[in-house]
């Protein structure tokens, strides 16, 4: 990850989208002080992260909540849900009294769209939808207000990903959500993301608001990926002009000089290959990396 | 069997990081099916298997031989198992989500290889897949398979325009399409997917279908001609259509991604780095 700069405000989702090795998670993980970054600064609600105390991010860390994307190995196969979904709050001496801690699991789960009786049984009793419910249940206990969510509807079937997807959908709704949306499915990131930011080996090559990022990708990069995509209609995709982009993304350790993306980019030209192009706002919102574009 | 397999009919697995022996070389992988089938010498096979992993579009083909698994990257030894597939020129090649490990662009590659490869040398294929997407941009017939049976079958085209199992118009509306204006809610199909070992003599996907009637719980629906070589397994199949029994109430139909108001900054990344450590996947 190499100079990434991006703002999140109140009530908005911000997509993440990139191909793996891109450091979308990475940046997640930074976010979380998971790993915490080598440079840069993360400032949440006027508060440099680097710089807070151990107890006050502590206190950060009910307001911050992540979902991860593998609904198999998220979840202590030894723990049954109710009390998967308790812990934070335990944690956190949030809701001290037994009884109130039950009430509230058995609520979480129903807003999860669960039933409640789940809460006596194990993380292997569910299926990956059902547990990717349990997973959201867990964040939204802490009565959260930023959610991170690290691919969290890619680990599942087509026929459910809708279901965990409209369910995000309504939490943002119903509890004034802002979400991080970490993904690789660009139809997805589409579907539920207000603003978009497009990242390639490390850095961000493209951002804008969804519509505007979608119907008019203006990074070579974005509009491989765009093309890259089948769409469900084969009449569609017969006039389809599928550009294909040449080569393989090259090591995040060793990264082209200049342009990340000129290794592969049908646009490049000789002086991609050494000046770094900066994020420029071409349209208003639209910020692209390329002095091609 | 063991004649037909690899010579005939080959096949492509899903994880191209498990299905190469990480032991041996590219080169002994790929001219064991050729030593295997045909009679030829091993000066030979290598010479065909270099000639194999130019036609896949890996250059460097020589150096690429004498290397193992752990050298290529996902891209490269899916490209390496499809050379395999080929290198007897079979007459059918079974490709098991060939591309569901991949990352995008290196799916479109590794798809428009296979397109290419398939219609040049003129090799049937079956590509085994739960991507819509990927089934409308190359597939030209489809079949459509729910708890173990199929359920509808037909041309793409007709598939995809004209459904007629709730099933397969379920997972059309379920997913987000790029070609669609955003902000309409998914469809979802509600429920699980039953469990294989207790299915009854109904029709397996009745819990989860809206069409579902009385006689759906008692006979299960066979495969039944529509006409012009699409096939349906429901008993309320006339019923099914892309406008017919949409559910939803009004609420329900409104934006998924309302317009958004602008509010206060809350998070603020500014010039993060991080150093790359060892790669984690994604």
């Amino acid at each position: 990850m190499d100079g990434i700069s991006f703002e999140v405000r109140k009530g908005e989702t911000l997509g993440l989208v990139g191909e793996s090795g891109c450091g979308k998670s990475t940046t997640g993980r930074c976010i979380l002080q998971l790993d915490p970054p080598t440079d840069g600064t993360i400032v949440y609600d006027g508060m440099d992260l680097a710089k807070v105390s151990r107890a006050e991010m502590n206190k950060l860390r009910e307001r911050i909540q992540v979902i991860f994307q593998d609904p198999f190995s998220s979840l202590n196969p030894r723990m049954k849900i109710g009390d998967i979904i308790a812990e934070p709050m335990h944690v956190h001496g949030i809701e001290p009294d037994a009884a109130k801690r039950r009430a509230r699991v058995a609520e979480l789960l129903t807003v999860c769209g669960l039933n409640p009786r789940f809460a006596d049984r194990y993380p292997h009793e569910m299926s990956g939808g059902q547990r990717q419910r349990v997973g959201i249940a867990r964040a939204l206990s802490m009565r959260p207000e930023f959610i991170i969510c690290d691919e969290a509807v890619s680990a599942l079937d087509v026929s459910i990903q809708a279901q965990v997807i409209n369910l995000l959908e309504d939490l943002r709704e119903q509890f004034n959500l802002t979400y991080l949306f970490i993904a690789h499915d660009l139809s997805v990131v589409r579907h539920l993301c207000h603003r978009v930011a497009v990242m390639y080996l490390g850095k961000i090559v493209e951002l804008a608001e969804s519509d505007e990022l979608f119907d008019n990708p203006m990074h070579p990069y974005t509009q491989a990926l765009l093309s890259a995509v089948p769409v469900p209609d084969p009449e569609v995709e017969a006039k389809r002009v599928h550009q294909v982009v040449k080569g393989e993304v090259p090591s995040p350790i060793n990264p082209p000089s200049g342009c990340v993306f000129h290794t592969r980019c049908p646009k490049a030209v000789a002086s991609c290959q050494t000046d770094v192009p900066a994020l420029r706002e071409l349209r208003p919102g639209h910020w692209v990396a390329c002095t091609e574009a | 069997m063991r004649n037909i397999r690899g010579r005939d009919i080959a096949m492509v697995f899903q994880e191209p990081m498990t299905s190469l022996n990480p032991v041996l070389t590219i080169g002994m992988q790929l001219t064991e099916t050729l030593l295997q089938h045909l009679d030829i010498t091993e000066e030979a096979a290598y010479a065909r298997a270099e000639e194999l992993l130019g036609l896949v579009g890996i250059s460097d083909a020589k150096r690429r031989l004498a290397q193992y698994p752990h050298n290529l990257s996902g891209g490269m030894r899916q490209r390496v198992m499809i050379a395999m597939a080929l290198s007897c020129e079979p007459k059918l090649i079974i490709a098991d989500e060939p591309t569901t490990a991949l990352d995008v662009t290196i799916q479109a590659q590794i798809l428009e290889l296979m397109k290419d490869l398939t219609r040049r040398l003129g090799v049937a294929l079956i590509i085994i897949t739960h991507n819509l997407g990927v089934v409308a941009r190359y597939a030209n017939r489809v079949n459509v398979m729910y708890a173990g049976r199929i359920i509808e079958r037909g041309n793409a085209i007709e598939i995809y325009h004209n459904p007629k199992h709730p099933y397969t118009l379920g997972l059309l509306r379920s997913v987000p399409r790029l070609d669609q204006p955003r902000g309409e809610r998914l469809i979802p199909i509600n429920g699980q997917p039953p469990d294989l070992t207790r299915l009854d003599d109904g029709c397996a996907f009745r819990p989860r279908c809206s069409f579902a009637t009385e006689r759906c719980a008692k006979e299960k629906p066979l495969l039944e001609d529509l006409g012009g070589g699409h096939l349906s397994a429901c008993w309320e199949k006339d019923k099914v259509g892309l406008n017919a029994g949409k559910h939803v109430s009004a609420a329900e139909m409104e934006t998924g991604a309302p317009e958004h108001q602008l509010g206060e900054v809350l998070l603020k990344v500014s010039g993060l780095k991080s150093i790359s450590r060892l790669p984690r996947g994604s």
